[in-house]
Parts: C-alpha cells; structure tokens; sequence
C-alpha cells in the first residue's frame, strides 16, 4: 500500500521545523516514529501534502535526571525508555514502555509523538496524567510548557499551535514511598489495549498520602478516577477501599462498544485492571518488587 | 498535489553493500529492498504494522519495514535475511530453524529470524518468556511457535558456545 505522494523535508533543528510547519501550513504534519502516521497514511485516512522529518535532528532523543525530574526529550524511543537505568527510578514508566505494541513498534514510537497524536487508545498520556508532568512545546520564537492536563484537549486534539511541536517531557521524580503500576489488557501484542489502568500513590504513616487513577481506551480522553481517589486518600488502604475505588472505576469509565468488545465488557475489564494496579502500586510503595506491564495473550 | 514527484537521494548500506539511489518519498523501505535493491527475502505479510515479516534490523534494532519510508533511512546500515549468511555458510539462527523445524510455509521466517537475532544480540540465554516477548511482534500462522521457541534456544545456545556474536 501506498500513501498519496507528498513533498518530504528534513527538519535539521526544532526551531527549523517549526518553521517549516509554519510555512507549510495545515497540510504539513510532523514525522516523528511513524509508527502511527505511516499506516494512517497508507490507509489513506491521512494525507498530508507534506512531511517534515524529525528523524535527523540532533540531541532531541534522550533521558535525563535535572532537579528532582526526569527529562524526556521528544524523539525518545519507546525502547530506549523501557531499557533505561534513569526511565527505572520511576516503574510506571517501565511499566508503560515494556508493553507498548511489540519490539520493532517500541524501536520506532517515540513518547513525543504519542502525546502529539493524543489517541485515546494510546498508553503514554493514561501513565503521564498519573504524575506531575509538563510537556515543553517548541515554537518559531521560543518555548513555553504546558501541564499535560492542559496540553490534552480532546481525542486527537492537543494544545499544540499549527507551527508548534513537543519538544520535551519533564516529569517529577515522586517522593519517598511512593508506588506506581500500570497495566493494560490488549488482545494481541501488536494492537492498542481495550482498556488500561494507571495508579501512582505515596505513603505517609502506613497511610495514603496522595493518589492518582487514570483510565485508558474507555473514553475520548484518559479518565481520572477522582472519587475512587479521594476514597483513598488519608485512609489506611484495605483490599475494600481498593475494591470501592475499582467500583467507582467501573462507573467514571465511558467505553464504547467496538471490535475490541462491549461496552460492558470494558467496563468490568478497567475496574479490575485499576484494582490490580492499585495493588501493585502499593506494594511497590511499600518497597516490593513487582511486575507488571501490558497482558496480552 | 505535486505536478512531479519528488525524488530524494539516499545512500543506504543493506547487508555491508552501499546503494546509492533516488527514490519518492512515500517508498516504504521494505519496497525499497524488494523492488529496487531486489532482495526479495523480506516479505510483505499485512502491510499494515501487525504481522512483522518484514522485520529487517536498521542500525541493529529490528523494525517493521512497511511502516518505515526508504529516506528514513538515508545513511542507516540495514540488515535483511539475506545478509544472515556468511561465506556460504548459514547463520546458527539459520540452521536452528531448519535443524528444529521452524517454519512450515516460511513465509513468516525473515521476520522471525530477524527478531531473533536482535534478541539474541540483546541477550544471550533468553528464557521462553523473554523469547515470546522478543518475538510478540511476529505472526506465524503455521507452526503453533513451540519450534520457533526451540529454534531460537538451539541458536541462542550455539552462539553463546561459539561466540557467533553477529
């Protein structure tokens, strides 16, 4: 299959593509991993008469520790964040990018063009809304940064201006006694889960100091759990305050029905898929070592 | 739309040769391979990021080349099934395919024994479970796996006793 032809351009900096993104105009989109665009393209549900590469631009694929945060920039590999020491002080991360699609996906998608594409069955912006976390967007003139809940607008729809892009993911390294899980369901490896859960939690005193529940693919946005977490917070947890927030899960949740299952189905799966996490987020928090990721048969 | 296509000159080294060629932007690279370079060894399954069987390694790390253009990989080194072999002689990842019968129709198997060599290249005495995930991005619709797994633990055992590391 092929895509319909478009005018390639190699963008040699950020400032460059924003540039060109400028110029181009709105038929100009951004190639980052691909690994979303390439097959819409192929499909053709996406044609864009121009493509600025991102591929061959110095220095904006890394992971760094600054100040108590954990810098991502935009060109980073899935890969390289589910291999990295670094990425590893914060396991939710690892969680995410050790189950993303499979080997040669995770090689590719890139955690700035995930956020970019804001697809509601995409991983990163689920595990990201769990923590303090501010994407930098880059523009012809500067800079500026956006909490991610303020760069996520709708499904497929950021904050980000037609001549701008991703250009950083700082998250903040969570306090002492901290946990965090992710875990998503999907059918096979290749494909986008049907439902996912994300939790992060800090303890204080035996106690829950702070918590934060989000939901994948069951709506057109990541959901936050907030009264499941407020259900938490201040209370010593116990496998039944853990089950009325996967219950308060199942209710915030809005799946629709599709080839992945129904929409009750979806239900059932994300409160049990919060549950688990909210499990391994405390053991975690407790200093155990657990593994979880992605399930697929 | 463009009036003229575009053609963008790329140099890409396939199996340690050099080609230097000019191509459209919207050419996938596994297209570049079979129709340009006509090295037919990697296969096009779904065309659609799912199956793998064009999984060739860009630069060491297995990708699906349907889902990669070609002027993505302008000044990469690539390595497809055919550069497995060396001097006549089959890869050990080769041979245990065939020693353990891993593959029925084959039609799958460039993909397969491309992602195995980078899981290999990664890690050296796998365990099943981390074999499954190294090739969860390959769908065999013949074999079952079992001897793909015993395949890539054949393999995996002969490079470490002979330090076939490549």
């Amino acid at each position: 299959m092929y895509p319909r032809a478009f005018t390639y351009h190699r963008a040699s900096s950020l400032k460059d593509a924003a540039t060109l993104l400028s110029q181009l105009g709105e038929g100009a989109k951004l190639l980052a991993g691909g690994q979303s665009l390439i097959p819409l393209m192929k499909l053709r549900f996406a044609n864009p008469a121009h493509l600025v590469d991102l591929n061959f631009v110095e220095g904006i694929s890394y992971i760094q520790q600054k100040n108590g945060t954990l810098c991502f920039g935009a060109l980073t590999r899935h890969a390289e964040i589910e291999k990295s020491p670094t990425a590893a002080m914060i396991p939710i991360l690892r969680d995410c990018a050790g189950g993303i699609a499979d080997v040669q996906v995770r090689n590719r998608g890139t955690i700035g063009g995930s956020l970019a594409e804001a697809d509601p069955s995409g991983d990163w912006a689920t595990v990201l809304l769990t923590l303090s976390c501010e994407v930098r967007c880059a523009g012809r003139t500067g800079e500026r940064s956006l909490k991610l809940s303020e760069f996520l607008k709708d499904a497929y729809t950021t904050a980000l201006a037609q001549d701008e892009l991703v250009s950083e993911i700082v998250v903040k390294v969570p306090p002492e006694n901290s946990g965090g899980a992710y875990i998503a369901f999907k059918r096979t490896a290749p494909v986008y889960p049907t439902a996912s859960a994300a939790v992060q939690l800090s303890l204080e005193g035996g106690r829950c100091k702070e918590i934060a529940i989000a939901l994948g693919c069951v709506g057109l946005m990541p959901i936050r759990v907030q009264e499941g977490e407020a259900a938490l917070r201040g209370q010593q947890i116990t496998p039944k305050l853990i089950e009325s927030a996967a219950e308060a899960a199942r209710a915030v949740a809005e799946p629709q029905s599709d080839m992945r299952g129904s929409a009750e189905y979806k239900r059932q799966l994300v409160s049990a898929l919060a549950k688990r996490a909210m499990e391994a987020a405390l053991q975690r928090a407790r200093g155990q070592q657990v593994e979880v990721s992605h399930i697929y048969a | 739309m463009p009036e003229a296509a575009q053609k963008v000159s790329i140099q890409v080294r396939v199996n340690g040769k050099l080609h230097a060629r000019e191509v459209e932007p919207r050419l996938l690279l596994v297209e570049f391979l079979r129709e340009d370079l006509e090295l037919t060894g990697t296969h096009v399954g779904c065309d659609t990021t799912y199956c793998g069987a064009c999984t060739l390694l860009m630069n060491g790390a297995a990708v699906k080349s349907c889902t990669v253009f070609a002027v993505q990989a302008d000044g990469a080194e690539i390595t497809s099934v055919e550069g497995l072999e060396k001097d006549g002689e089959l890869h050990p990842i080769q041979k245990a395919f065939g020693d353990c019968y891993g593959l029925q129709c084959g039609y799958c198997t460039p993909g397969l024994m491309l992602s195995a060599l980078q899981l290999l290249k990664d890690n050296s005495n796998p365990s099943r479970k981390q074999i499954r995930k190294g090739i969860a991005g390959n769908t065999c619709r013949c074999t079952g796996y079992q001897n793909i797994f015993k395949a890539i633990e054949t393999a995996a055992a002969k490079m470490r006793s002979s330090s076939h590391g490549d």
